[in-house]
């Protein structure tokens, strides 16, 4: 099974990388862009057959490593 | 001083590191890889500056989980003294051993300038040497320095004296231009609540030499080795 990982700042936590993109948005002429922010995707392939076993390793990975849940939230999606 | 200088892959002031502690102490560090094990016997134990594991997925990140690290939690559990610098304070935090986080730069720019330091905490094996009020110069060379915590955490760190130097203009006036990188309450370093362990985001070790730009930062230095001394 595959765990796709979505990582994203947390609300509230300043993300420069997201102001600078929604910028970068408005420079190239797209009216309308609100707040953007920039996180990143994690796809990690498991041995385990089991979606709901594969969501909670997937989450616990997400805990211990691969985000910073001081200023970042995930969410575990699981494909096969 | 008996110190201890922890280099991973990508560590990059490691030397740096070790002239300003041998100057001001008159002992060569230890240099401790990063699979190492043993910190016995060491009063002080430094993570430097640089780019451990090239900052993948997020600055400290990996090197939080390498083996010495669990090495690094038992010595400042048992009251051991760590200093972590640039990197080092990044890692400190994702190892859990500090609080917080250190974000993206403000400007989204990597900085390499001097910055202005103002000494909050003053007593302390690594500020015993400065007066509280003090400012001093030292040298920002980071892409994350921007520190960040939630307001309690922030509320707790000045409640308790915890927070050790701030980012100030040379007269010691705390301004938006001063703070350089954006960081929150213009934080620069802080200390855990023994006073044991402190992050730091600007490198003291790159002043400490007249011939290498100034010796602004080395009264850093000169106050471990004598809190070590006595």
């Amino acid at each position: 099974m595959k765990a796709i990982v979505t990582v994203m700042p947390k609300p509230g936590v300043l993300d420069p990388q997201g102001k600078a993109i929604a910028r970068a948005l408005d420079h190239l002429g797209f009216g309308g862009v609100g707040e953007v922010r920039a996180g990143k995707v994690i796809e990690v392939e498991l041995a385990a057959t089991d979606p709901e076993a594969a969501r909670k390793e997937a989450a616990s990975m997400a805990e211990q490593l691969l985000a910073n849940t001081v200023i970042e939230s995930f969410s575990v999606t699981i494909s096969q | 001083m008996r110190a201890g200088i922890i280099v991973f892959p990508g560590i990059n002031r490691e030397r740096d590191m070790a002239i300003a502690l041998a100057l001001a102490s008159g002992r060569k560090p230890r240099m401790l890889w990063h699979t190492e094990t043993d910190l016995s016997g060491l009063d002080l134990v430094v993570i430097p500056g640089g780019f451990s594991y090239g900052d993948y997925l997020r600055a400290g990140a990996m090197a939080a989980h390498s083996p010495i690290m669990g090495a690094v939690r038992a010595h400042a559990a048992r009251g051991g003294y760590v200093l972590g610098a640039c990197n080092g304070f990044q890692i400190l935090t994702e190892a859990g051993l500090l609080p917080g986080a250190l974000l993206r730069n403000v400007s989204l720019r990597f900085l390499a300038m001097d910055c202005h330091l103002r000494v909050e905490r003053a007593g302390t094996a690594f500020t015993g040497h400065f007066q509280k009020g003090e400012v001093f110069r030292a040298v920002l060379a980071h892409g994350e320095g921007n520190y960040y915590a939630d307001e309690t955490t922030l509320d707790r760190l000045e409640g308790e004296g915890l927070v050790a130097f701030r980012y100030a203009a040379p007269d010691g006036r705390l301004t938006p231009a001063s703070n350089l990188n954006g960081s929150a309450r213009a934080i620069a370093g802080i200390f855990s609540p023994n006073l044991r362990v402190l992050g730091l985001m600007p490198h003291a070790e790159n002043l400490v030499d007249p011939l290498a730009g100034g010796d602004d930062a080395k009264k850093l230095f000169e106050g471990l080795a004598a809190a070590f001394a006595a």
